[in-house]
């Protein structure tokens, strides 16, 4: 695209972007280290908000409330639905993690010194202008509607059939009064 | 804004997801992990969509489907996670060995017969 | 005339294919035994009279150095001692039907005795010396199969591998010595050997000869490889007859005499056969003057008579030999037949469960008694004249040197010991009181087939001295004789005085160690058997923890490296994802800083 600027003279959107960027790695950090599981899905919600604020600042914001809605909304409660049917301990528990926690930790760790070298080695110089001088922003609820049904209407609708097919199984799975002949 | 913030941001969240899901005992806690990863992947999509100025709205459009269809694994995951409650007691991953190869007979019956002669069962 | 030649050796051996692979009935493989070994006999007895050479050559076998030719050659010597293989075959083979009738495995017997007579006749018609030797072996095999033929009891099994073992110790020289004197003279043909043998090298033909003679010692039974014959009596009687005292040891014998002009051209080889024919009859006549086994003492007399035949050869007299080697077929196996009889008769092979038993059987005593007779060299028994015959030629000998005096010194001895041990034998079976019998169903003398042979052996052991129309030496006749008689009556007093105790009491000391023969066995165990044990166990335990350490190890190396791996396959998923994750790291880096 057009010459990038210094990483040294961040914009405002920047500085935002990084902040929201900075709570939902910590949240997600605290996600996968906290001894308490409901706190687990407390967190969770703090890292998906801060990501929808993150969309927000990418000019994304149809995506944004649908992350707010459904994720923090439904995916959550959901979660919480399942810790309590599980009979999971309320409170501190020492053995949350498995003992494979040292492979898991090298692992992740490998993971992201990789993953941050390749990117940082591919997208030094990519840049993009979120001033209102740069290009039209088409994140609006109305831009993307019009995309979905316009362009993507046949996924769309498979997409429909797979929710069903989820809710019945879903369904299925959860009754116990449903035996298999 | 510099493409590589949210992109270095997808791939700490995905990382940290990685280590949830290796990690964890609890498997609705993984279940948590896996969602931190779909996360990253559509920060990631939304990012680029911005970027390459789509006008399709490809990468908005396909993080909705990943949004939608999160949602349905979830729901689906907790209905089997809830089914293995159901029989075993636990949702511990550490405690479900299924897979295991069973435990050699001799080993458990001091009979080592069958190993001094080298010969399998 | 080949023809018959040829029909004589087959006929046997088609008789024993019929015998193995025929019906399984008693009837047929006595008839398919003695139908052939009596048409053999009439055709061996067809070609002796004839008296001309007869040969042959079926094929020559193309082996890329000397050419093999299968043939025949029928010499008057061969066609000698090839009636006497046949006639006692023939008269084993009747003897047979009546001693073995009953035998489980009769049919097997039979089958053996007739490839026997097939492989003795080989070996004694061969124009080649290679087509001798595969007679030679069959008639080894034979003698292994035969000595076994009780083999559930393990004594029996342990004589017939010793048998086996012995002589092919000594086959293995005998094959060189075929090798050594076959390039030497370009040709394995006897005949080309016997014409050819001046243009070889006197070292060549005393190694040649030599190992030849190894070969000789171990099938005729001679002094350091004697050690198998009087084991060997594990065997039926007729066995005994047949292999171990009138064909297969003559066998041996045959062999110098048929090679006698290329033995005779080196000194060195006579020398060496003088001196274990003088050691072997000594010793065996000694042994056998000891022994309380009937069958051991005619084992231990065989040796010693064969050993009178090697010093006949070593004296240069191969006519002497043959002539002693006929006599001695002839009146052996009358009286290993005779011996069969009274075993049967009383069922032991123990003397001193004999005696008193001339009245019982009268037919078996005449006869036992030519026999012993014959063995003494007592005139007019066939004996005589054979014997006379060698130690003649012996004594000949002795004028030439020291040595052939001390063989000939210990050839008189011997015929003295002889005597002795054969008086001995004599006394203690048919004389003094009756033992106890516990076995009286068998009452007479045994049947028609076992005592017919015995008659007509009976005859060519007292006549077939006259046959040969030469003069006996009067010297050494008288000598002989009077040696003979001396050591007879020695035995005959001692036994006297006292009809029940054994005439060997004499010996005093010495018995034990005659009775043993001389320990020869005991040296040979623990020079050769215990190291051969030794190394045996050693290989054994080098096979259990070196061979099978490896394969056991390596089975249990794998077992313990696969228990690692199954470590993790411990059914824990998050493991398993952990493992994929890391490959594909690994992979993906791989791409990135090789990419």
């Amino acid at each position: 695209m057009n010459e990038a600027p210094s990483y040294l003279s961040p914009t405002g959107h920047e500085i935002v972007f990084l902040l929201l960027g900075v709570v939902a790695v910590g949240a997600a950090l605290l996600v996968v280290t906290t001894r308490q599981v409901v706190h687990a899905a407390l967190w969770l919600v703090v890292c998906l908000g801060a990501l929808a604020g993150c969309y927000l600042v990418l000019t994304a914001e149809f995506v944004a409330w649908v992350q707010v809605l459904i994720y923090v909304g439904a995916v959550v409660v959901l979660l919480l639905f399942g810790i309590m049917l599980t009979r999971a301990p309320i409170g501190r528990s020492a053995d949350l993690n498995s003992g494979n926690r040292v492979v898991a930790a090298v692992v992740a760790l490998a993971t992201a010194v990789v993953l941050v070298t390749v990117v940082a080695d591919g997208f030094r110089h990519a840049y993009v202008d979120l001033s209102p001088a740069g290009p039209v922003k088409q994140g609006t609820a109305e831009a993307v509607g019009a995309a979905v049904f316009r362009y993507w209407v046949l996924p769309f609708e498979a997409l429909s059939v797979l929710l069903l097919a989820a809710l019945i199984g879903a369904i299925v799975l959860s009754r116990t009064d449903i035996r298999g002949r | 804004m510099h493409i590589l913030y949210p992109v270095v941001v997808s791939v700490l969240l995905f990382s940290i997801g990685i280590y949830g899901v290796l990690a964890r005992r609890n498997t609705i806690l993984v279940l948590m992990s896996v969602e931190l990863m779909l996360n990253a992947v559509n920060l990631n999509l939304i990012a680029f969509n911005v970027w390459l100025e789509d006008r399709l709205l490809g990468g908005q459009v396909l993080s909705l489907f990943v949004i939608v269809i999160a949602a349905a694994e979830l729901g689906v995951g907790l209905a089997i996670v809830l089914a293995v409650f159901r029989n075993r007691r636990t949702v511990d991953l550490d405690r479900l060995r299924d897979l295991s190869e069973p435990e050699p007979e001799h080993e458990g019956r001091g009979d080592g017969a069958a190993a001094k002669e080298g010969v399998g069962r | 005339m080949i023809v018959v030649a040829a029909l004589a050796v087959l006929l046997p051996f088609l008789g024993a294919v019929g015998g193995l692979l025929g019906p399984r009935s008693v009837r047929w493989a006595a008839w398919v035994a003695v139908v052939p070994a009596a048409v053999s006999a009439v055709l061996a007895a067809w070609l002796a009279i004839g008296r001309a050479r007869v040969s042959g050559t079926l094929t020559l076998i193309e082996t890329g150095s000397l050419p093999i030719s299968v043939g025949l050659d029928v010499t008057e010597l061969s066609a000698l001692t090839g009636v006497l293989a046949t006639v006692v075959a023939l008269a084993v083979q009747v003897y047979s039907v009546g001693y073995m009738r009953y035998e489980r495995r009769y049919r097997s017997y039979s089958a053996f005795i007739s490839l026997f007579t097939s492989a003795m006749l080989l070996v004694v018609y061969a124009a080649d010396l290679i087509v001798l030797y595969v007679g030679w072996e069959i008639m080894g095999l034979c003698s292994y199969l035969l000595i076994g033929h009780w083999w559930e009891d393990r004594a029996n099994s342990r004589a017939a591998v010793k048998a086996f073992l012995v002589t092919r110790l000594g086959d293995v020289g005998f094959l060189f010595g075929i090798f050594v004197l076959g390039f030497g003279a370009g040709s394995f043909r006897i005949d080309d050997i016997i014409t050819r043998f001046p243009e070889m090298s006197p070292a060549t033909l005393t190694v040649g000869t030599l190992l030849l003679l190894a070969g000789v010692a171990g099938k005729s039974a001679q002094a350091p490889l004697h050690t198998w014959l009087p084991d060997a009596m594990a065997g039926p009687t007729p066995i005994s007859a047949l292999i171990h005292a009138a064909t297969m040891v003559a066998a041996g014998i045959f062999v110098v005499a048929r090679l006698f002009p290329v033995f005779a051209a080196a000194p060195g080889t006579l020398t060496v056969l003088g001196a274990m024919a003088a050691l072997g009859m000594l010793g065996a006549a000694l042994a056998a003057l000891a022994q309380d086994d009937l069958k051991r003492v005619l084992a231990y007399s065989t040796i010693s008579q064969l050993a009178i035949m090697a010093g006949a050869l070593a004296a240069r007299d191969a006519d002497a030999a043959i002539f002693h080697l006929l006599t001695h077929g002839a009146f052996k196996a009358l009286l290993f037949l005779c011996a069969g009889l009274v075993i049967h008769r009383v069922a032991t092979n123990l003397m001193s469960g004999m005696g008193g038993l001339r009245r019982v059987m009268p037919i078996t005593f005449a006869t036992m008694t030519v026999g012993f007779a014959a063995l003494m060299g007592l005139p007019p028994a066939s004996g005589f004249f054979s014997k006379d015959a060698a130690l003649a030629a012996m004594g000949e000998a002795a004028r030439g040197g020291v040595l052939n005096t001390i063989f000939y010194g210990t050839a008189l001895l011997t015929v003295a010991v002889t005597g002795a041990y054969a008086t001995r034998a004599w006394l203690r079976t048919f004389f003094g009181p009756p033992a106890v019998t516990a076995d009286d169903h068998h009452t007479g003398e045994g049947p028609a087939t076992m005592l017919w042979p015995v008659v007509v052996l009976a005859v060519p052991a007292l006549l077939l001295g006259f046959a040969v129309l030469t003069p006996p030496h009067l010297g050494t006749a008288v000598l002989s004789v009077a040696l003979s008689l001396l050591g007879a009556g020695v035995v005959y007093a001692v036994w006297r005085r006292d009809r029940v105790r054994d005439p060997a009491r004499l010996l005093g000391p010495l018995r034990v160690p005659f009775e043993r023969a001389f320990y020869v066995d005991t040296v040979y165990s623990t020079l050769f058997v215990r190291p051969v044990w030794a190394l045996a166990r050693l290989v054994v335990r080098t096979d259990d923890t070196v061979v099978d350490g490896a394969v056991r190890g390596s089975g249990r190396t794998a077992q313990g490296m696969s228990g690692l791996l199954r470590f993790a396959q411990n059914g824990n998923a998050q493991v398993y994802v952990s493992g994929l994750l890391a490959g594909l790291l690994v992979i993906v880096i791989g791409a990135v800083v090789l990419g």
